[in-house]
């Protein structure tokens, strides 16, 4: 799968295991499901752990557990399903996670400025989710009303100056 | 007014750009309709029965005259030469075209307007009360409050994406006169028992299929925490809310699955933990800052009573009509609020050509009006009217077919596009509002009915504020035919409820006639000093089921 | 959309690039209902409507979808009100629309009368409510 992180391709270090699979050697994503069953086993390997949360499922269930996940992956079933926008945040601002957050599924250009600002760092997307197509959505608006995870300035402390 | 600075001109620039590409994108084939739909609605994009519709925000109903100007000139560029004042206080053109619409956006730039969330998902125009800043009533205006809330909302991160749209409106009077408890999200600027003012929040109003009255999330909420308790009704709306089913994806659907009390709750946690965090914090200095744009205009010491002014009433019988159904008292002495009335007898509820929008400024600048309202009832407000150049302003107003004197009655009804222009309505709304004000059109019977607001939609989705009407009227599809049904007793105001449905529908033809019989009733019951409502409040459906189908009754024998 | 298994249909959809109603007349899109491929047979409607899908890909249209219309005299006329004020533009403003570009013909006098649901009389609006 393609994957962008950092801004540029990068290999997906992560096997994404479904839930009645074996687990490979190394670093793995599984659902919560399989995470909340078998919670020690996953925790206990020596290998990197993430999580793939379904559109409805708050991070908050992952509870202190999640500082010890190296990716959270948010889930797009359509792109107008807004919830993982919360969940990114959620996962920032009340959980203190700083590992990586996923976005996976059926977003669109037109909303990875959003989810830059709200926590996502890497993105998990189709054919037109690229590189290019981040920089660019990245530099369609270069002032911003509200404060985010993402620490940048709001046009109300640039007013300030 | 507000006045748009370097940062956020070069916001509104660039948005329009933003949009300006994803229409090329969409022209180009590298986005499909679906997922151009929600990018187009998000800017207020629609494509109707026959063309496109573009939805300009007004935000909290305020026009400079040159911005008034600017619509009148893209109205006559870009379309047909008309715009339709909506319930939301926006403006929509009914026939632009794709490709011209970046090109109207970046018109509208230059007066510091745009369409940005007038439709979507998403947050959308904040309303206030179009008597704002001129009425005696008010604790403060409530505008500063919502220009903040506008920039707040505007491309929010978190919130673009909602399971519906969502609706603010901030009254500061006693008197609602922006149906408040109808919408999403009410913010009622307030003193609390220490003499702070502060606002009083509630959530989970809304029309539509399911009518709701929003119920209360917190009495009070200090002026710094605003847009921390706003974020957090919001956070919980986003995580919680049902996305399986349009119909139940409004927060009015999840305050009433789970209850007031645990939406309280929920809400509460969010709103601690943003506070702690103090990255929303709303600084007195900053609340100042916006509402030094929105001072009134330095009010002339005149002396009541104004003479000019009581001379002219004296004299003319049309000017003492009009100033007794369309002034309202205003907060300095000498001035007035004046409706401008966009119902016109047997004309389009709402609708404005750009030879007045044009000719209205004209007069604004000829008498030193800096800004207009536009009300939710789909009426222009001049706010600050010097009660002497009345007679001068209703004058031009009369040689422009705008000086109807029928603000708040039996005439000045609500009424959606309906079938005549919507993709979603089920009938048409324009032709039987046209109807029944011609069948009220009587000033003296008129006067008689007293304050009587009829609400129309021509669907469920309640545009028209049909739930809220004293007389409220839905058009509804029966096998391909237009049908009618009338509700009664509805409000929108400080005494909101929702209207109760009377029974089966009437025809395009039978409407009218059922209409006029429930108002004979009710002057034939009413008790003196009693409105419509006030009467079926006390009397209840029945006297007035009894006499609206009568028609049917006498058909069925 | 309601419709007799019976009634013919006409195959329509919006114009991407201006949103005007186009209606499919064999080989294309027009812009007058008078000029519409009538399908009396519903499969030959389905196909039609299928076929149109390449018109949506190459970006001509948007929202295509049948609608059930009666023949009198040989003339289509729409089963519903919505496409009959599609046909012809808003009935409240006749200066505009289909109805003021020469687009629009009102349907014959007794098909008016039938959609209106009223006994026959003189020459009707089609879109009066007046009583």
């Amino acid at each position: 799968m393609p994957l962008i992180k950092n801004g540029d391709w990068a290999d997906d270090e992560f096997a994404t295991v479904a839930d009645d699979a074996a687990l490979p050697e190394g670093a793995v994503i599984v659902s919560l499901a399989r995470f909340e069953k078998e919670r020690a086993a996953l925790l206990a390997r020596n290998a990197r752990l993430g999580v793939h949360l379904a559109a409805p499922q708050s991070p908050e269930a992952l509870g202190e557990d999640v500082h010890r996940l190296s990716v959270v992956v948010l889930d797009f079933p359509a792109f107008k399903d807004g919830r993982a926008f919360s969940w990114a945040r959620l996962l920032r601002t009340r959980l203190g996670y700083t590992g990586e957050i996923r976005a996976h599924g059926a977003f669109l250009v037109d909303q990875l400025a959003h989810m830059m600002r709200v926590g996502f760092t890497a993105f998990d997307g189709d054919a037109r989710i690229t590189p290019q197509a981040l920089a660019s959505a990245l530099g369609e608006i270069s002032y911003r009303y509200q404060p985010a995870p993402d620490g940048q300035k709001t046009i109300r402390q640039l007013r300030a100056r | 007014m507000y006045r748009y600075d370097e940062f956020d001109a070069r916001f509104v620039a660039e948005r329009v750009e933003q949009f300006a590409g994803q229409v090329a994108r969409r022209l180009a084939g590298e986005l499909s309709e679906d997922e151009f739909k929600p990018l187009r609605l998000m800017n207020g994009l629609y494509l109707q029965l026959h063309a496109y519709m573009l939805r300009i925000a007004v935000p909290y109903g305020t026009l400079a005259p040159r911005q008034l100007r600017k619509l009148a000139d893209v109205a006559r560029r870009f379309d047909k030469g008309y715009g339709h004042f909506t319930t939301r206080t926006n403006m929509q053109l009914n026939w632009p075209r794709l490709a011209d619409v970046p090109a109207i956006l970046r018109e509208l730039a230059t007066v510091e307007m745009h369409a940005i969330q007038t439709s979507g998902n998403c947050i959308r125009n904040v309303t206030a009360d179009h008597f704002a800043g001129a009425t005696p009533e008010e604790i403060e205006d409530p505008r500063p409050l919502c220009e903040i809330i506008r920039q707040w909302s505007s491309l929010h991160p978190e919130f673009t994406f909602l399971a519906r749209k969502f609706k603010i409106a901030v009254g500061a009077t006693v008197h609602d006169r922006a149906a408040l408890l109808y919408h999403d999200m009410a913010v009622e600027i307030v003193k609390n028992a220490e003499g702070r003012t502060g606002y009083r929040v509630s959530a989970g109003g809304g029309m539509g299929r399911t009518p709701y009255i929003a119920q209360l999330m917190c009495e009070f909420v200090e002026r710094e925490d605003i847009l921390a308790y706003l974020e957090a009704v919001l956070r919980v709306y986003n995580q919680d809310s049902r996305r399986d089913n349009i119909h139940k994806q409004r927060i009015k659907i999840l305050v009433n699955a789970i209850g007031a009390e645990e939406m309280r709750r929920r809400v509460a946690r969010e709103f601690e933990e943003i506070k702690a965090q103090g990255y929303l914090r709303l600084p007195q200095e900053e609340l100042d800052r916006i509402a030094a744009y929105f001072a009134p205009p330095k009010f002339e010491p005149i002396a009541e009573p104004v003479a000019e002014y009581e001379a002219a009433r004296t004299k003319d019988k049309r000017f003492a009509d009009w100033c007794a159904h369309n002034l309202a008292a205003h907060r300095a002495p000498g001035y007035a609020i004046a409706t401008i009335s966009l119902k016109p007898i047997g004309g389009v509820p709402g609708d404005c050509t750009s030879e007045q929008m044009e000719a209205i400024a004209d007069l604004m600048d000829a008498f030193g009006l800096a800004e207009i309202r536009v009300s939710h009832e789909q009426n222009l407000v001049l706010p600050h009217v010097k009660k002497r150049d009345l007679p001068a302003i209703f004058a031009r107003l009369s040689e422009l077919g705008l000086a109807t004197p029928n603000a708040g009655l039996v005439t000045d009804i609500i009424c959606c596009p309906g079938l005549d222009y919507c993709d979603l309505a089920n009938a048409r709304s324009i032709p039987i509002a046209q109807k029944i004000a011609g069948r009220f059109a009587d000033l003296k019977r008129q006067e008689e009915i007293g304050e009587l607001k009829i609400k129309m939609s021509g669907c469920i989705n309640a545009c028209g504020h049909h739930h809220a009407g004293h007389i409220g009227i839905l058009g509804v599809d029966k096998k391909g035919v237009e049908h009618y049904q009338l509700q009664l007793g509805g409000s929108g105001a400080e005494d909101a409820a929702i209207g109760e449905i009377m029974g089966p529908g009437f025809t395009a033809k039978e409407i009218t006639d059922a209409v006029e019989r429930v108002v004979d009733e009710y002057l034939r019951l009413r008790q003196p000093g009693e409105r419509f409502l006030d009467t079926y409040r006390r009397v209840g459906m029945e006297p007035f089921k009894n006499v609206a189908y009568l028609e049917q009754l006498h058909a069925a024998y | 959309m309601s419709k007799r298994a019976t009634d013919p249909q006409i195959l329509t959809a919006n114009r991407l690039i201006d949103g005007r109603v186009v209606y499919w007349q064999g080989a294309g899109w027009a812009e007058s209902l008078a000029e519409a491929e009538i399908f009396d047979d519903p499969e030959a409607a389905d196909a039609a409507l299928k076929g149109a899908a390449r018109s949506v890909a190459e970006r001509v249209v948007v929202g295509t979808y049948l609608f059930a219309v009666r023949l009198d005299e040989g003339v289509a006329v729409p089963v519903k009100a919505r496409e009959l004020i599609r046909a012809a533009g808003p009935s409240v403003r006749r200066d505009l629309g289909k109805q003021a570009e020469g687009l629009f013909s009102p349907p014959p006098v007794h098909a008016q009368v039938r959609h209106a649901r009223t006994t026959p009389g003189p020459a009707r609006d089609p879109f009066d409510v007046s009583i």
